[in-house]
């Protein structure tokens, strides 16, 4: 016998498998299911709920699946009425402690519990009685807490202090009374959150959702003074189908612009477009900061989950900060200075909406920084899954609908631009324009495989005109605070580091469709969706942004040169030092 | 935006001399912040905020982290406690004797629930478990002093005796 | 730093001096008077004796005449208490104002003070202290030094074989042969659960690491237990030596004592005895002269129950909120920092260095076949003798609770005895013959626990009591896993409706379900045992929650809902003196004439009971 390897039976089917797998992957290999609930693979390992209790033989009381692991000779029974019965006196007593107002709730149909509750045959709470109640706190622009839905399962607190290393939420209290919150119950609004929603994506029920705000789009596009244009991240367009039942990483652009312009939309517009600006912008400011070694390494700007968590965390590297706005942002202001001149409409008319992957471009958004002549240069950002609302609202039959284009003049995006959507694309994407700038040629080596894949981590040097150029592409603000810790020490000898919030970047950002732990334990869902960008830009026929025409076009008729006068006043933003507790006021008196 | 610059408000300049020397004695690592946690506890009466922002800045500990410390611990409150500290033992021994009885007692008299103080700031109570003077049972304590063989009437003595004694 | 030679040279030197306080027929003209300094006594103002002890003393320019702090004697109810060597006299109830008739009359007269004598329950006036029945059956192993040495001092620990233990096992001994004493003494952990000791060190030594702890749970949490604080209090050193002997036999270096913060004399002397080990070169490096080095460090708890449970304890060592860990794998091999580490209770190591000097045969001739030793009990509630008991294993729950404990208080009737504290399990009268052992606690549903044992008389009302601890359980559940953190708060509530007469049948059977799922499911031994006080009680007294459910009746004056206090027509003499007490004037009836309670009005609050001069009042 392998060394490495462990027999055991489950459920009388006898299982090898290697040392170190857990009871609950061994079943899976033997076919046998487990329920789970507080489970969510490499990031909530803990067995805090008791669904997945298995007996096995020999052993005092249940053993817990999901975290231990197999030993040889094992013999594991996964539903006896021992087992069955305790199960469900646990999801009874979760229950017995859940708002259950399903139909209302945002999770209805997507919900970790009440899919237990269907396979349980749940019909009547067996062991009801006090509730913990807790206020609703809804003033962070993004997320929206709503502790009485909450199961303690702990998904939240693991993702936002061990995967992004944040911390603002934990569990607070003892006992009955424990519960998921911040330091002194204070709103998210006012400690140190980033708003980068991971926290929602691990969220197995409706306790934590995105601050909705498509009330307001209604609104707007009942309006018949409203212009109202809308604009569509990469990311959306890949995961957006999910909501409808279709694979994931299904490309869904056609259907995406059908659907929007049903909606009732003036404008359907492609962020992409925006991304190549943003390439132009930085790659261009890259190339200057390179050429005058000013602030190197240059760090890309726009996740403004990690903006902020700069602002908060490392105040002293901001001047690192590219000073670009992100995609949507210079995309909105383009749209009501250069667009709204050209089309002869009054930009005050204007109504621009952000579909975005991202619950913290809704902050973004908000900034005082983004605003052109008293004007936000957007003014509704809403998530991937916030716009599938919409589209079963309006009761538009998503797949079938019939694929259509982007509007012009504004709708044309290159390949580059498509793959900002996963981590490592925009360090690509810019590094094929600088190439380009640098050599001053039009090179064909335009593959960077080096900052392609899930790593969180991926560093590399590119040699462009015979110049060695060390970059890294960091996801997950754990994996960013490793960089920033290294620059900040002096170990690092970058020139370009890209930096995304959320783990795998925007196709995995926290307005992203939710995905059931069984789903995230048993597929790549990044990969999945990574791969569907990059067949996006490898179908391209313009792979450079700066041969996208539509940029030329602007350029030549209104911005005039990437880095003008002009373009700071629109594409440009400013930092600001952020303290990361607004609590202490408290204090005084 | 409003929120931008980092000042303390509360003119302390940021500083504290009793956290300040609390941090020279102990290594900048987590472990150490229930021991830290305790000394602030003696050293104010309760766990303040401020305290509890600079152990997160020493020990790069989320301030969230730190909250769900001092919330899972009684011993840590967040509250100044009264003047006058009164903890009911309802360990078994006490309970048997009839500690609850003192306890109600307490909270009729005083008007508070445990974990409460005062408005006047006199009075906090609290409930306890074992203080080890099972043999004294039922016994309170007022600000670590044990009063055992309690009675309501010895109870109630006491209580007058304290509030007299500030009039 | 002292070399093992001078360390003799103390012990020899101080063994002769302190002779008088084991020998009553020393050969000595000195005098100890011991005055307790516990906990319980403290309380009672046992510093402010001693110091006027002193007082006196210079006063009177007496010599030959010490005074000396001491661990707990044991019966804390007759606190604080005072013994003068080596005649071994025994004072209890002693005041300041009593010091100098004391000294009067027993050191300078040669005689002694009667009235402060203890009256033992069967009337006799005792002279010594090991006359007491209390102490008869007892045997005095992990509470030897206990009230016989000063514990703030590390000579008089010396005096009494201190260290002996530790430098035979570093200098004649192999760490295999010290885990095989250990296994063959078949000393089991005192913290509860009663896992085999030697096991324990031998199977965290196997695990192979660069860093290994040995950490002593000091955290006694269940209500009523004080047997380790008495410990820490009273023999420090012998804890902390034994906690050496444990880091040599495992591989450790480094240990940690994780004390209650409310136990603020335990926490003292323990420290001293550190510094002063320290001081003495016993703690540090190449202690006694051998390659091996060892530190202890000092860890507060901060009050919470659930880290008496090892995993939850090794959480809060390490700065985090104590919350259990799933086992396996087990501290043994992954424990403080992920590193093997030990953990036993203080009175599991109190009896280490006993082990050592006198032998496993020794140790193993003593108890019953599975549960060797003795067990430390803390004896409280309804009964006389409320204290500190060290019992061979084997020894009756009749015999604890009668013979030592002096029965029960006040004519009552015996009820149950709870053991184990909110772990475990009420003991009825039919079982009180039950020989204490870990086996056979289990079997009648209770457990032996840490050693906390509360007698009940026939006043309580067990479905309270079950209420009591649930209280006590929810209060604590650290929140963590779903069955304890929303179950045991589940039965609370089915416990409350029951005593408030809303219950009914059903309630009964939910209570049972949840019990025997909770037990199962929760992830450590707080959860898994959490239900224990409600399933004992279930099971030795259903028809008392079968008539708080059915029959809204409590038969004691407990449940106020559903108690009725009445006046026997047929005893009342008409005295009136109910009437005169009952605070809210629901007893009617006029001058010499029988009277009636006026239950819209009674509030059950027993005055009327107690003073009702012909037993008239019942419930």
């Amino acid at each position: 016998m392998e060394e490495n390897l462990v027999n055991l039976t489950i459920d009388g089917v006898k299982v090898t498998t290697k040392k170190g797998t857990t009871i609950l992957e061994a079943a899976k290999e033997a076919g046998i299911d487990i329920p789970t609930l507080c489970f969510l693979k490499d990031i909530n390992e803990v067995g805090d709920c008791r669904m997945c209790i298995v007996e096995v033989e020999g052993r005092r009381g249940f053993a817990t699946s999901c975290i231990q692991t197999v030993e040889e000779g094992m013999v594991v029974h996964t539903h006896t009425p021992n087992v069955l019965e305790a199960r469900h006196v646990i999801l009874d007593l979760i229950i017995s402690n859940h708002a259950k107002d399903c139909l209302t709730c945002t999770r209805s149909g997507n919900c970790e519990l009440q899919a237990l509750a269907v396979k349980f045959n749940v019909l009547d709470v067996e062991f009801p009685g006090e509730m913990t109640k807790h206020k609703i706190d809804d003033l962070s622009p993004s997320i929206v807490r709503d502790f009485n839905k909450c199961i303690l399962c702990r998904r939240c607190v693991a993702a936002c202090k061990n995967v992004q290393k944040i911390g603002a939420i934990d569990c607070i209290n003892r006992g009955f009374e424990s519960c998921i919150s911040t330091v002194g119950d204070h709103s998210l609004n006012d400690v140190n959150c980033t708003n980068c929603g991971q926290c929602i994506e691990a969220c197995p029920t409706g306790a934590l959702h995105e601050k909705e705000t498509i009330q307001d789009v209604w609104v707007k596009l009942k309006d018949p003074d409203a212009y109202v244009v809308v604009q569509t991240a990469p990311a959306v367009r890949v995961a957006l189908g999910e909501e409808f039942g279709m694979p994931i990483g299904t490309n869904v652009t056609g259907k995406m612009v059908t659907a929007l312009k049903r909606l009732g939309f003036d404008k359907v517009f492609d962020t992409n477009t925006g991304a190549d600006f943003t390439i132009m912008e930085e790659a261009h400011e890259f190339v200057e900061r390179f050429k005058e070694n000013d602030h190197l390494p240059m760090i890309t700007s726009c996740s403004p989950g990690w903006v902020k968590y700069i602002e908060m965390n490392y105040p002293e590297l901001l001047p690192h900060l590219s000073t670009c706005k992100s995609p949507h942002q210079m995309f909105g202001a383009l749209v009501k200075t250069y667009f709204a001149k050209r089309e002869g409409i009054d930009p005050n008319k204007i109504y621009m909406v952000s579909v975005m992957p991202c619950i913290a471009k809704k902050f973004e958004r908000q900034r005082a920084e983004m605003k052109n002549e008293g004007l936000y240069d957007v003014d509704n950002v809403i998530t991937t899954r916030e716009l599938s609302r919409m589209i079963k609202q309006a009761n538009i039959e998503f797949e079938q609908l019939e694929d259509s284009t982007f509007d012009n003049p504004m709708g044309e995006a290159t390949g580059a631009a498509a793959i900002f959507g996963t981590t490592g694309g925009v360090m690509e994407a810019a590094l094929r324009t600088a190439q380009d700038i640098l050599t001053g040629q039009d090179l064909e080596k335009i593959d960077f495989e080096q900052v392609r894949g899930g790593e969180g981590i991926k560093r590399a040097t590119v040699n462009i005109g015979g110049k060695d150029i060390k970059v890294v592409a960091a996801s997950g603000l754990a994996n960013a605070q490793k960089i920033m810790e290294e620059i900040k020490s002096g170990k690092a000898d970058y020139q370009f580091v890209e930096i995304m919030a959320c783990p795998g970047g925007c196709i995995m950002g926290g307005g992203q469709p939710i995905k059931s732990s069984k789903i995230r334990r048993e597929v790549d869902v990044r990969k999945l969706r990574a791969d569907a960008l990059y067949s996006i830009d490898e179908k391209s026929t313009i792979r450079k942004s700066h041969e996208n025409p539509i940029l030329k076009q602007i350029y030549a008729e209104y911005l005039e040169a990437p880095g003008s006068y002009r373009a700071h006043k629109l594409l440009h933003t400013h930092y600001v030092e952020r303290p990361k507790y607004k609590i202490m006021e408290e204090q005084k008196g | 935006m409003e929120e931008e610059k980092k000042v303390c408000q509360c003119g302390c300049n940021g500083r504290d001399e009793f956290l300040d020397k609390l941090c020279e004695e102990y290594k900048p690592i987590k472990d150490n912040l229930i021991q830290m946690l305790n000394e602030v506890q003696e050293h104010y009466g309760y766990v303040p905020i401020k305290a509890q922002e600079v152990l997160s800045e020493y020990l790069k500990v989320p301030m969230a982290e730190i909250y769900g410390v001092v919330t899972f611990y009684s011993r840590f409150t967040l509250k100044p406690k009264g003047k006058y500290n009164i903890a009911v033992c309802l360990g078994t021994a006490c309970y048997v004797k009839g500690s609850q009885k003192i306890m109600d007692r307490l909270k009729e008299r005083l008007k508070i629930e445990p974990g409460e103080t005062t408005k006047d700031g006199m009075f906090s109570i609290e409930e306890t478990r074992c203080v080890g003077a099972c043999g004294l049972a039922p016994v309170f304590t007022v600000n670590g002093e044990v009063y055992g063989k309690a009675t309501v009437q010895k109870l109630d003595q006491v209580l007058n005796a304290l509030s007299g004694k500030e009039e | 730093m002292k070399t093992l030679e001078e360390i003799h040279k103390i012990r020899e030197e101080k063994r002769k001096e302190l002779d008088l306080r084991v020998n009553t027929k020393a050969d000595t003209r000195e005098k100890h008077i011991l005055v307790c300094h516990g906990t319980g006594c403290t309380s009672s103002k046992s510093p402010e004796i001693l110091e006027n002890f002193r007082k006196i003393l210079k006063e009177k320019n007496i010599e030959n005449v010490r005074v000396i702090m001491t661990g707990c004697f044991g019966l804390c109810a007759k606190g604080p208490i005072v013994i003068i060597r080596p005649e071994d006299t025994f004072y209890s109830n002693v005041t300041p104002e009593d010091c100098e008739e004391i000294i009067q009359t027993h050191i300078v007269e040669g005689k002694i003070v009667e009235r402060l004598l203890c009256k033992d329950i069967d009337g006799t006036i005792v002279n010594r202290l090991d006359d007491l029945n209390f102490y008869k059956k007892q045997k005095r192993i992990a509470l030897k030094n206990c009230g016989v040495i000063n514990p703030e001092c590390i000579d008089e620990y010396i005096a009494f074989d201190g260290y002996r233990a530790l430098e035979r096992v570093l200098r004649e001994m192999t760490p295999e042969e010290v885990i095989e004493t250990i296994k063959a003494s078949g000393l089991r952990g005192r913290g509860g659960a009663g896992f085999p000791t030697g096991k324990k060190w031998e199977i965290t030594k196997g695990y192979q690491a660069d860093q290994k702890y040995v950490v002593c749970n000091a955290d006694e949490g269940d209500p009523g237990a004080f047997m380790d604080r008495s410990i820490l209090e009273g023999d420090p050193h012998s804890v902390l030596e034994s906690m050496m002997i444990a880091g040599y036999a495992i591989g450790a270096i480094k240990g940690f004592i994780y004390v209650r913060a409310e136990y603020p004399i335990a926490v003292k002397r323990f420290q001293k005895a550190i510094d002063q080990a320290r001081e003495y070169g016993i703690l540090g490096k190449n202690i006694f002269g051998t390659n091996f080095e060892f530190d202890v460090e000092v860890r507060l708890g901060a009050g919470a129950f659930v880290c008496g449970e090892e995993t939850a304890l090794l959480e809060s060592i390490e700065g985090k909120r104590g919350q259990p860990r799933v086992k396996p794998p087990y501290p043994a091999e992954s424990g403080l920092w992920g590193k093997p580490t030990l953990i036993n209770n203080v009175e599991t190591f109190a009896n280490i260095t006993r082990i050592i000097l006198n032998g496993a045969e020794w140790y193993s001739s003593i108890g019953t076949e599975t549960s060797k030793g003795t067990k430390v009990f803390a004896l409280g509630g309804n009964v006389n003798n409320i204290g500190l008991v060290e019992v061979p294993m084997g020894t009756t729950l009749r015999e604890i609770v009668f013979d030592i404990g002096g029965g029960i208080p006040n004519g009552r009737q015996f009820k149950a005895a709870q053991t184990g504290g909110p772990s475990g399990g009420c003991i009825p009268v039919e079982h009180l013959d039950t020989p204490i052992d870990y086996e056979s606690l289990k079997t009648i549903g209770s457990m032996m626990g840490s050693g906390g044992l509360i007698v009940m008389d026939d006043t309580k009302c067990m479905v309270c009591l079950a209420k009591f601890y649930l209280e006590f359980t929810v209060s604590e559940s650290c929140g963590k896993c779903t069955p304890c953190r929303i179950g045991t708060k589940r039965m609370l509530e089915i416990l409350e409706k029951l005593c408030n007469g809303e219950g009914s049948e059903f309630d009964i059977y939910r209570l049972e379900k949840l019990a025997v799922n909770i037990q199962k499911a929760s992830i450590c031994g707080l959860g898994q045992s959490a239900p224990n006080p409600v399933s004992s009680t279930l099971k030795y007294f259903r028809e008392e929650f079968r008539q708080h459910a059915i029959e809204k009746e409590c038969k004691t004056l407990e449940c106020k809902a559903l108690s009725k206090i009445t006046i026997d027509p047929e005893k009342c003499k008409g005295c009136g003196l109910c009437q005169k007490h009952c605070p809210v004037n629901a007893i009617e009836g006029e001058a010499r004439e029988k009277r009636v309670i006026n239950q819209d009005k009674c509030i059950k609050c027993g005055t009327c009971l107690t003073n009702c001069p012909f037993h008239a009042i019942g419930n």
